[in-house]
């Protein structure tokens, strides 16, 4: 088993807490695991990606090869291009559709869409307006989570066990709203995909 | 042992509290801060009495470092490749002293340049001061290192430098730790004179480091981490240099790379294998992430004959961070095809953060410096250099820590009126105080203004040795109290506050303005903690 996935966004937007969701699950599955973070300056609004790779063998390199991941996981649409060169022509898109405008030249939002469409194997979905419907919006970020989750081989329990544990200290309705949002996501990529 | 999830800095951090560390002693910096930020907020750092300190700067922190070592107990500094810029005083001396506690410099190279102004090479550093280096390839190997560090320092009585990238020190892995030591208890040098650097004394120490040499060289041709493969195809040759080992694997699916490796972890170069490499081989391909400094060594000045491949024959590109691609096409592997991002894509660079209070004191000073014209803005290195960036467009230099006032004070010193310096409060304690009196002393016509947010900012708020001291500091430095002005970044007062700058332009002479108001970060952050707090007590 090898799963090689781009996680993509801007600082701030949570991809890390995805990257904390996916590892404490492949810890918990015994797989091998290595995350490669963005720290430092390109955290401040700047566009940040983490490179995640799971496998049963063990993995050398911390990045993941251009065209050879599994999937991009992103919490914004632009965003979600930025890391094409990375993907594997067999490879799946996901990303959220509500863009994160803090720069003046953000291009127009329609033809952004258009390119995700031009991807032979994408799930875009409105991941803000999900999770508020879950009960808070701060988690779009596991509804994308949540729509990846099909294509992740780890199983589903597991994802649900990793937010039990990390989002159990902030208490239950927290963890109620973030498997809402998760299955949420879930759903609608298993509907549309 | 279960397994931990660590980056390549906690797993350091976590080695150190493992391996009988008695101190931590850094300046934060990217990519090495998070050693230290895992050390504080280690539990087992209280139970076992740590002291994990942030420093004012790398060279305070690094003379911490080794007065722990002489009073026999372990010691960390860490820093980022330019800190070691800062501490490279203490540093090359303190490979004279030697040791006497295990002393480690940890030092975090930027290759790309993520988040630093250069990418230069710590192990030319190393070879400079003549001791043990140490360049881990994964996680695991970055906390068997501590230990490893530790154990060669106190036999040798050397400080050892750990060197990693920024892939390493932030990503992820599993970690298995060893059994805890004991750390050292409290013991003097059994030359009470070691320490003495008077020439006599210096030059005796000198002559041990030299004689040494041999010894760091039989350490690295046994290190079980430097390591020969033999391979079927001798066409080719490769050596491999901590990180970049995992980029020629990863090249492999079959783990069967076809040509002959040394994987280098340890430097000296481990002699035997790459005397070795170098005879069965044709040519050799060295592969190294940082400056091509063990493919100059192979090159030498004299052609021995064989081709040496690697950054500086183009087999690699000359600057910059390696990845599985680069190596790749190195070793002639045909790489799979990959789709181009959309020309639509725009670029997301870093920005101030809504609310910050450096936006208000630059569009103040922006206003009151116009009608002198542009260029006359010298700045220095956190957060606020991003005001470089539209839509300030404010400041004109960004080179080491503290360099704007003394950079102000040259041109002030050319004949620059106004000549203006922008400094933070971490910047300002860090490297900035000994320019300020510089200006004092020659009664230089500078303004220097202190953006005071009350934190170390760019690297995630750790506390700022300058907190509550900057009036003080530049009172005692001797500027007219009368010239230091305090004003509150806000939008509000934006007409007030650039007054004071326009009058501070004006007056010839050393000026401070102090602009204070606590970053929008870490406020939020306490908000946040009070709120839990209060919820947490009310239920």
């Amino acid at each position: 088993m090898k799963n090689d996935i781009i996680l993509a966004g801007v600082g701030g937007q949570g991809i890390l807490s995805i990257a904390a969701i996916i590892g404490y699950a492949a810890v918990k599955s015994n797989l091998y695991l290595k995350q490669a973070e963005v720290h430092g300056m390109s955290q401040r609004g700047g566009d940040v990606q983490s490179h995640l790779r799971l496998s049963s063998e063990e993995i050398y390199s911390d990045l993941i090869p251009e065209g050879k991941a599994d999937m991009i996981i992103s919490v914004e649409p632009m965003e979600s291009l930025r890391y094409l060169p990375f993907l594997h022509s067999a490879g799946w898109l996901i990303t959220n559709t509500e863009p994160f405008v803090n720069i003046s030249n953000y291009p127009d939002e329609k033809d952004v869409m258009a390119e995700i469409r031009k991807q032979p194997r994408h799930v875009a979905l409105d991941a803000g307006k999900m999770a508020e419907e879950a009960g808070s919006k701060k988690s779009a970020n596991v509804v994308i989570l949540g729509a990846a989750s099909p294509f992740i081989d780890i199983p589903f329990e597991k994802l649900e066990e990793a937010i039990h544990f990390l989002f159990g200290k902030k208490g239950e309705d927290l963890v109620e709203i973030n498997l809402k949002a998760l299955r949420a996501g879930r759903e609608y990529a298993q509907t549309n995909k | 042992m279960n397994k931990l999830l660590l980056l390549g800095d906690e797993a350091i951090a976590q080695a150190g509290i493992d391996a009988g560390m008695s101190g931590v002693f850094a300046y934060p910096g990217t990519p090495s801060t998070e050693i230290t930020e895992y050390v504080r907020s280690s539990p087992e750092t209280k139970q076992k009495g740590i002291v994990a300190t942030w420093a004012a700067n790398e060279k305070t922190a690094a003379e911490q470092a080794l007065g722990m070592s002489y009073a026999g107990k372990r010691a960390m500094t860490c820093m980022k490749h330019v800190g070691l810029n800062v501490a490279a005083d203490v540093f090359l001396n303190a490979a004279i002293t030697g040791a006497n506690g295990g002393l480690i410099f940890v030092v975090a190279d930027d290759p790309s340049m993520h988040s630093s102004q250069n990418e230069q090479d710590s192990r030319v550093y190393g070879k400079f001061a003549m001791v043990p280096i140490l360049e881990p390839s994964n996680q695991q190997e970055a906390y068997d290192m501590v230990h490893i560090g530790f154990d060669i320092s106190e036999k040798l009585q050397v400080p050892v430098m750990l060197r990693i990238t920024t892939r390493l020190a932030h990503s992820r892995a599993g970690v298995a730790r060893k059994e805890a030591r004991q750390q050292n208890q409290f013991k003097l040098p059994e030359d009470l004179k070691q320490f003495i650097l008077l020439p006599a004394i210096a030059r005796k120490r000198y002559q041990m480091l030299l004689n040494n040499q041999e010894a760091f060289q039989k350490l690295s041709d046994e290190s079980l981490y430097n390591q020969y493969f033999p391979a079927e195809d001798t066409s080719m040759g490769i050596i491999a240099c901590g990180l970049a080992y995992n980029y020629l694997m990863e090249n492999y699916p079959d783990r069967k790379v076809p040509y002959p490796v040394v994987k280098v972890t340890q430097y000296p170069l481990p002699q035997d294998h790459i005397k070795k490499l170098y005879d069965t081989c044709d040519e050799i391909l060295v592969i190294e992430e940082g400056y091509p400094v063990v493919e100059e060594m192979m090159q030498g000045f004299m052609d021995r004959g064989k081709k040496i491949k690697g950054r500086l024959d183009g087999s690699l590109p000359r600057t910059g961070e390696l990845n599985p691609n680069l190596v790749g096409k190195a070793l002639g592997i045909p790489m799979p095809e990959t789709t181009q991002a959309p020309d639509l894509l725009t670029q997301r660079p870093p920005s101030l953060c809504k609310g910050c209070p450096h936006i208000d004191s630059f569009l103040g000073l922006n206003e009151a410096i116009a009608e002198y014209g542009k260029g006359r803005v010298f700045s220095d290195i956190g957060c606020y250099t991003l005001s470089a960036l539209p839509p300030y467009n404010s400041i004109n230099s960004c080179v080491d820590m503290g360099a704007s006032i003394t950079m102000a004070k040259g041109a002030a010193d050319a004949g620059m009126t106004p000549a203006v310096a922008v400094i933070g409060d971490s910047t300002f304690t860090h490297s900035g105080i000994t320019g300020l009196l510089d200006a004092v002393n020659d009664n230089t016509n500078i303004t220097v203004v202190i953006l005071d947010n009350a934190t170390t900012g760019m690297t995630g708020g750790q506390p700022s040795s300058a907190f509550g001291k900057i009036e003080g500091i530049c009172k005692g430095l001797g500027v007219e109290e009368d010239h230091i002005k305090i004003i509150k970044p806000l939008k509000k007062r934006h007409e007030e506050n650039t007054q004071v700058f326009r009058e501070e332009l004006a007056y010839e002479g050393v000026s401070v303005i102090i602009p204070r108001r606590e970053c929008i970060v870490t406020l939020n952050k306490r908000m946040r903690q009070k709120f839990k707090d209060k919820a947490k007590s009310e239920s």
